[in-house]
């Protein structure tokens, strides 16, 4: 394996690996904060155990996603040492708040786990929300991060110098905003569907049902109003990526000649050789209305885009297919809960939209991980977007493609043993959680 | 005790260098506006300072684990679990921001560091991603089955590799092996830290980290048993830190490093080492008594002036390259925009954590009655 290839791959797999464990530890505090509130208020015990079990589930998420972390920090200097010698001072001001943000979460997380029975209670509630409103905050601000990678700002590039460093101004670039709303409604829409998918599969093989039934709907409302919300801030997303990155845009929908008015594309293989794309559904018009909210406006294409500047187009494409496709299905099933809800019908006698809810278990983090995949392999072949192509950043150490190796094979034992030991803690729910048979209580 | 204070006299060390940089008075009020690269740079030192004490015992507990009888080791686990359980996650967050310090505020020496030492940083993060789940994943694992007997391994023989290597990246980082100048695979990636004062730091770290454990656990446990083992542990590691001490000096002169000059031809490196050896007999005398009240503060005391010996002579330079060179922190911090801003962070940060900081170790350190 090439050694730029390599080192790509080996940043691509620790950040896919690390933001499924982020998004969990941004997400569950509100989730367990919920619950401990309506034990607080209603004294029932179920609420308290409920937030136990989950509490006990994100401490090993937490840890997943705190070495994970601690890895990426380095491995942005291990692999990309050219661009972190440029880019630290600039892009450095989200990290250094982060890192506040990060100890924050890292202490209330200490009071959280182990103040049961030895703190005051609301202020054990407290010290819960604040591990999720110091989860969010960093999840913003490395998000902020990325977006100057995407949106360079705060410096004055001159001759290959990058001068009149500004890094506030570097963290608040232009597509800061849009990224990180995205971002922060796509952690909720996809743990959201996973949380509430594993109760639901329990409460239709009819374990321990009252219990589950409290988690998932708790879960399910996040969830729900997140998933309705994504297409809207997708949205802005996409007329921001026309405004700032034509190639990616382009990339995304496989667009190789600039058109005007520009037809929406709906799956279709591409073919990078012959730029040409068979087999899509078109949707006349659709692409100029998404990219600059007007059916008759002009699209860039890749053809008028240097070469050596095009990205992948095919994964560019396809990921985005996937995220929008599984975004709408998301949609679908939202809106789907809201309208049971609204009837007030039992969810237990719903089966098959349990079922809908068990299949979205991984949905939300494909969405999630295509995301990313549209964000960073569509700014390719830069590194900082217009400044720093990644292939200049990248180490001058051979054998990277060995330590590719040995990071995957760790991250595919420790998700193997996380899988594992989340199994085990939900079988244990009767043992340890739920010990009185609740589902007398549902009936009786 | 001013004077004895590592940061402040780093930072006065700092003065004398940079006479165009020193503090400036601010003559109507009489307050001292500090320079931000002061602040920033006391803020990384005390990151690594407390990595090394608090992570440090941390690693500690696993190594102690890996030296402590078989019939012994699930009380000590469960001392340890008690004792570090609630900071470990803090304990850890001082790698994180001395690390974000350095790339943001001393890009160069940051990404120095990733070139020339990515193997021995590889195998550290290595470690550190496996004793931190294995420690998590003992703990919060629903059935107690077979799979402990892995994750107690897990643990433990990463947490003897972590320390091992973070010692070792220490040491190279000071003992000139670095070349930058390297062309073939062997001198650019990997003589730098394979050599055999890097090696001795190394195992000479190891042991400080089992002795920083073995003393934070002593105070963590009632059962008199318990404690004369943790007891006897930590007399153990010292005499191991005191022969592994000696090898570094020894490697040193091997490798042709000034150790012997950084330490007794400086009036702080020497009066450090004295202060460390008054400590060290005073804690003999404690341990052997029994009285363990002050022990830690005194094995504090001692590791932080073992490095204060190590690194005042050549502070504020942070690597010594092989072409005789080194890498100042004063010299290559970033752009003054970015350098003040950082601070800003840094202080608006402390002033935001140090109180629910202290509060967490106050909560939970109090002994259950
Ligand atoms: C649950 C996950 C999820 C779902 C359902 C969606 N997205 Fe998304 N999307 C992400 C999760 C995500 C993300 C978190 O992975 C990204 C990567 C970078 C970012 O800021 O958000 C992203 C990026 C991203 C970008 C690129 C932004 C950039 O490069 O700056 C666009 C244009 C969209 N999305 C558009 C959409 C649209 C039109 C959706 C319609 C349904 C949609 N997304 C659903
Ligand atoms: C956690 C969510 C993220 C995911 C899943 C992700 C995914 C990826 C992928 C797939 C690549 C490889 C692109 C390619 O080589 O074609 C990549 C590269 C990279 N990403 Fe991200 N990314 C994420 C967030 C971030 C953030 C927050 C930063 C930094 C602040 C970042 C910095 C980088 C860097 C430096 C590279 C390597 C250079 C490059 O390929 O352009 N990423 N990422
Ligand atoms: C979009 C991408 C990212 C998001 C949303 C994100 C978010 C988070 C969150 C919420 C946590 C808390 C851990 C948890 O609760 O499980 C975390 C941990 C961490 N992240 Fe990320 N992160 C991202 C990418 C990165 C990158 C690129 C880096 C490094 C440069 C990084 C460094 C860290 C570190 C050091 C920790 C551990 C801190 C701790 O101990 O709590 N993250 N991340």
């Amino acid at each position: 394996m090439d050694d730029f290839i390599a080192a790509r791959s080996q940043m691509a797999l620790s950040l896919g690996f690390h933001i499924i464990f982020s998004c969990i530890g941004m997400v569950m505090p509100f989730f367990m904060a919920v619950s401990h509130y309506k034990w607080l208020k209603t004294n029932d015990e179920m609420y308290k155990n409920l937030t136990k079990a989950w509490s006990k589930g994100v401490a090993i998420f937490f840890a997943t996603g705190a070495v994970s972390g601690t890895m990426l920090s380095f491995e942005l200097g291990l692999l990309w040492p050219k661009f972190m010698d440029h880019a630290g001072p600039i892009f450095g001001m989200p990290f250094s708040l982060e890192g506040t943000a990060f100890f924050i979460e890292a202490i209330a997380l200490g009071f959280f786990l182990y103040g049961w029975n030895k703190l005051n209670k609301w202020f054990h509630w407290f010290t819960g929300m604040v591990v999720g409103v110091s989860g969010l905050a960093s999840g913003i601000l490395v998000v902020a991060a990325n977006a100057w990678m995407n949106s360079p700002a705060g410096f004055d590039f001159v001759n290959g110098q990058y001068l009149n460093i500004d890094p506030i101004q570097a963290m608040f670039n232009k597509a800061w905003f849009t990224q990180a709303l995205h971002m922060c409604l796509a952690a909720f829409t996809a743990t959201g569907f996973a949380v509430a998918g594993v109760h639901a599969l329990m409460i239709l093989r009819d374990r321990n049902t009252y219990f589950h039934l409290k988690a998932f709907k708790i879960a399910a409302v996040f969830a729900c109003i997140a998933a309705l919300l994504q297409p809207l801030s997708g949205d802005i997303s996409a007329k921001d990526v026309a405004k700032r990155q034509p190639a990616k845009l382009a990339a995304m929908e496989a667009l190789y000649k600039t058109e005007k008015p520009a037809p929406l594309l709906i799956g279709g293989i591409v073919n990078e050789k012959d730029k040409s794309v068979t087999g899509a559904i078109k949707i006349p018009g659709a692409l100029s209305f998404l990219a600059h909210g007007n059916f008759k406006a002009e699209v860039k294409g890749l053809d008028q885009i240097p070469e050596n500047e095009h990205p992948p187009v095919a994964i560019t494409h396809y990921a985005f297919q996937i995220m929008v496709g599984i975004g709408t299905l998301l949609l679908f099933i939202s809106l789907t809960y809201f309208f049971t809800l609204l009837k007030k019908k039992s969810l237990i006698e719903k089966r098959w939209l349990l079922k809908l809810f068990v299949l979205a278990i991984p949905l939300g983090y494909l969405a999630l991980e295509a995301g990313w995949v549209v964000t960073e392999v569509g700014r390719q072949p830069w590194i900082i977007y217009g400044i720093m192509r990644t292939r200049d950043a990248v180490t001058p150490m051979p054998g990277i493609a060995y330590s590719f190796y040995i990071f995957t094979a760790i991250y595919l034992s420790l998700s193997i043993i996380v899988t594992f030991l989340l199994y085990r803690q939900i079988k244990m729910v009767p043992v340890l959680y739920d010990k009185v048979e609740s589902n007398t209580h549902l009936h009786s | 005790m001013i004077k004895s204070n590592p940061i402040l006299i780093c930072i006065a060390k700092y003065e004398q260098h940079e006479a165009n940089l020193i503090n400036q008075y601010n003559q109507n009020t009489g307050v001292i506006i500090l320079n931000m690269k002061e602040v920033v740079i006391t803020f990384l030192c005390m990151a690594i300072l407390l990595y090394f004490l608090l992570g440090g015992a941390d690693f500690g507990a696993g190594i102690i684990e890996l030296f402590t009888s078989t019939k012994n080791r699930s009380r000590t686990r469960k001392t340890m679990y008690h004792a570090i359980g609630p900071v470990w996650e803090a304990n850890h967050m001082w790698l994180i921001i001395a690390i974000v310090i350095l790339f943001v505020g001393f890009p160069f020496i940051y990404t120095t560091m990733s070139v020339y030492l990515h193997i021995p940083l590889a195998i550290m993060l290595i470690g550190i991603i496996a004793r931190g789940t294995a420690f998590v994943f003992r703990h919060y694992d629903a059935v107690k089955d077979d799979m402990q007997w892995l994750y107690n391994r897990i643990f433990r023989y990463s947490s003897f590799i972590t320390a091992l290597f973070l010692g070792i990246i220490a040491g190279s980082l000071i003992s000139g092996h670095i070349d930058a100048q390297a062309t073939d695979f062997y001198t650019a990636y990997i003589s730098g830290w394979l050599n055999w004062f890097s090696v001795a730091v190394g195992f000479f770290t190891v042991s400080l980290c089992g002795f920083l454990a073995a003393i934070y656990l002593i105070g963590e446990t009632t059962e008199t048993h318990d404690k004369r083992r943790f007891i006897k542990k930590a007399m153990f590691m010292n005499v191991a830190a005191v022969v592994f001490g000696a090898m570094v000096f020894v490697a040193a002169q091997r490798d042709k490093i000034p150790l012997i000059d950084w330490v007794f031809k400086s009036q702080v490196g020497l009066s450090a080492i004295i202060l460390a050896s008054l400590s060290l007999m005073l804690l003999w005398y404690l341990l052997i008594k029994g009285k363990t009240k002050v022990l830690r503060i005194l094995a504090g005391f001692q590791v932080t002036m073992i490095l204060l010996a190590i690194s005042y002579a050549h502070f504020p330079n942070f690597i010594r390259l092989k072409s005789g060179d080194s890498i100042s922190l004063l010299e290559t911090a970033g752009p003054d925009k970015t350098i003040y801003s950082l601070g800003l962070a840094l202080l608006l940060g402390s002033v935001l954590i140090l109180p629910f900081l202290g509060y967490l170790f106050y909560k939970f350190q109090k002994k259950e009655e």
